[in-house]
């Protein structure tokens, strides 16, 4: 079975994003740029299946700039992904329009299993995955912590508001993942040498016949409100009193 | 504009989190409830005293019991023939259906408002709430999920809708409920609680966490909370967790206790009303968002703390 691993290049998340002047968007020149991290935890699942003799082949698909042939594509087959897609644009493409060229994907690819990072920490959207599941007529496992292949279906167990809640799927499915699924390994040099003879398969978004004209104009984008910084109490009575003043104790 | 609101129940009553929604929902018009279940009739009655619901659409199947995606999409997506736009909560139930109906219309989601601008133009945080995006949507019907604690609960009593019984394709076949493990706690739920008690990775174990915060949390008769790396650790399960992937939570007081500050987490309580924060590192980001800090070793002030109380 072939596992199709979507994953998209992001700010990096230990960088404080800083919203422009303009108020047009967050400033993304001369910033670290990175895997999404929920998209590592789905390559790592990716690769520990093909470990385990429950995948064949891992391919690894991004939208985005061509620089991304040399960043996020080369980690992706450094940790382990046997080949990559690269479907180059400088626009920014929406969730639908990014599921809708992955629904290509996966007609030309003919995947069992789908996994993706359970939201994007840029735009925070968490809705790529269920959309794609929702254009091919798939089962999704959302906000996975547990994957388990079996037979002619996928147990996923997933993080819900309320604890755990666990999922019986057919394949072929979408499974997308939440923090505790795995602990992405980390690209070592000499695999990341080895990457780069691994193929990429250079595309574009006029390549699949599908309109991604986005829906959303951003109209403008601003920092939100700051708080201060308070007061420093001295120790636990003041602390006391504080609490009292605020009603929440007696 | 006709709109319809996803009501979050465990088929027995409706959950707090409906309630945010249907004030989302009264600024773009009309109110409709969906109640997709099994079994849920008294969770219908209980939706339609809702103040400001107009009806309320019961769609009681087995295939609802659970709320899978795959079997709801499609009767969300047929109920949208005559609304103009569908809100749901964003709770890990909402997030989980509401992009698979989105796909179905082929509408672009508009994900977590936080406030409504317009007809067509809502505000909704990007990078962990680091920056608040206002978008216009150019799609003729609106999917979107709503953050909670951006939005006042509408009253959960005085209206008088009318319930009327809907259907849909029932079970598509795909996937299945194969169980559950559901946090019992006599504790309030931490999305609505008034009062959070929070621990980070600075408790060490799991044992301490529960030595630790959880008396003082029952003292002030708060929720517990934990940052991503106390949870991440095991020190508590996952539906502990606060931040930008986790739980957004804005209660009147939120005590964050050796909890170091990181933005994921500053994403999930920094519109708390008042936050306290106690960390032996006077230079922890948590000091820069708290509006009261004591610097100084947790193992010795939170046990102090809880029995001056």
């Amino acid at each position: 079975m072939k596992v199709l691993v979507p994953v998209k290049r992001v700010l990096d998340f230990n960088v404080k994003p800083r919203v422009k002047a303009d108020g047009t968007g967050v400033d993304l020149a001369n910033v670290k740029m990175s895997m999404n991290p929920f998209d590592e935890i789905a390559i790592e699942e990716a690769v520990r299946l093909k470990e385990k003799g429950a995948a064949t082949e891992v391919v690894v698909v991004t939208i985005g700039v061509a620089k991304a042939e040399s960043d996020v594509l080369l980690t992706a087959r450094a940790m382990g992904a046997d080949r990559a897609i690269l479907i180059a644009t400088d626009d920014e493409v929406e969730p639908l329009g990014v599921a809708k060229l992955l629904a290509k994907v996966v007609e030309e690819e003919q995947p069992g299993l789908v996994i993706l990072g359970k939201q994007a920490i840029d735009d925070d959207s968490n809705q790529t995955g269920q959309m794609l599941a929702a254009l091919l007529g798939w089962p999704q496992g959302t906000f996975a912590s547990k994957v388990e292949l079996g037979g002619n279906g996928v147990k996923v167990t997933r993080e819900v508001d309320g604890g755990l809640e666990t999922v019986d799927l057919k394949l072929p499915a979408i499974v997308t993942t939440d923090l505790r699924l795995n602990e992405p390994r980390y690209a070592t040099l000499p695999n990341i040498m080895k990457a780069k003879s691994k193929p990429v398969a250079k595309k574009t978004v006029a390549d699949y016949g599908v309109d991604v004209t986005p829906r959303l104009k951003t109209l403008k984008v601003v920092e939100p409100g700051k708080r201060q910084a308070g007061i420093k109490v001295g120790s636990v009575d003041e602390l006391v009193e504080k609490l009292k003043g605020l009603g929440v104790a007696k | 504009m006709k709109t319809l609101v996803w009501v979050e129940h465990d088929n027995k009553a409706v959950k707090d989190a409906t309630l945010a929604t249907v004030t989302a929902a009264s600024k773009l018009g009309e109110v409709h409830l969906l109640v997709a279940g099994a079994g849920c009739a008294a969770v219908a009655d209980q939706a339609a005293q809702i103040a400001g619901v107009g009806k309320v659409h019961l769609a009681d199947d087995a295939a609802y019991a659970h709320g899978l995606a795959e079997n709801v999409a499609p009767l969300v997506a047929k109920l949208m023939e005559s609304h103009d736009a569908v809100l749901f909560p964003a709770t890990t139930t909402g997030k989980n259906i509401a992009p698979r109906v989105a796909a179905l219309l082929d509408v672009m989601q508009i994900s977590d408002i936080l406030s409504v601008e317009g007809p067509d133009s809502f505000t909704r945080p990007i990078y962990a709430g680091n920056a608040i995006a206002t978008v216009q949507t150019s799609d003729k019907k609106l999917v979107i999920t709503v953050r909670g604690t951006a939005f006042e609960k509408a009253a959960a009593s005085g209206g008088s809708a009318s319930v009327e019984p809907v259907s849909g394709e029932g079970d598509k076949g795909l996937s299945a409920f194969a169980g559950a493990e559901l946090a019992e706690s006599a504790r309030p739920e931490l999305t609505s609680a008034k009062v959070i008690v929070s621990g980070g990775r600075a408790l060490q174990n799991s044992e301490n966490f529960h030595s630790i915060i959880e008396p003082l949390a029952d003292k002030l008769g708060a929720a517990v909370g934990a940052s991503r790396a106390a949870v991440d650790a095991g020190y508590v399960p996952n539906d502990y967790q606060v931040g930008q992937t986790g739980k957004i939570v804005a209660p009147e007081v939120y005590i964050a206790i050796g909890i170091s500050g990181a933005i994921q987490h500053l994403a999930g309580m920094k519109d708390s009303k008042t936050i306290i924060a106690i960390n032996k590192d006077e230079d922890a980001p948590i000091f820069q968002v708290a509006d009261i800090g004591l610097v100084g070793d947790l193992f010795k002030i939170v046990p102090e703390l809880t029995e001056k109380l």
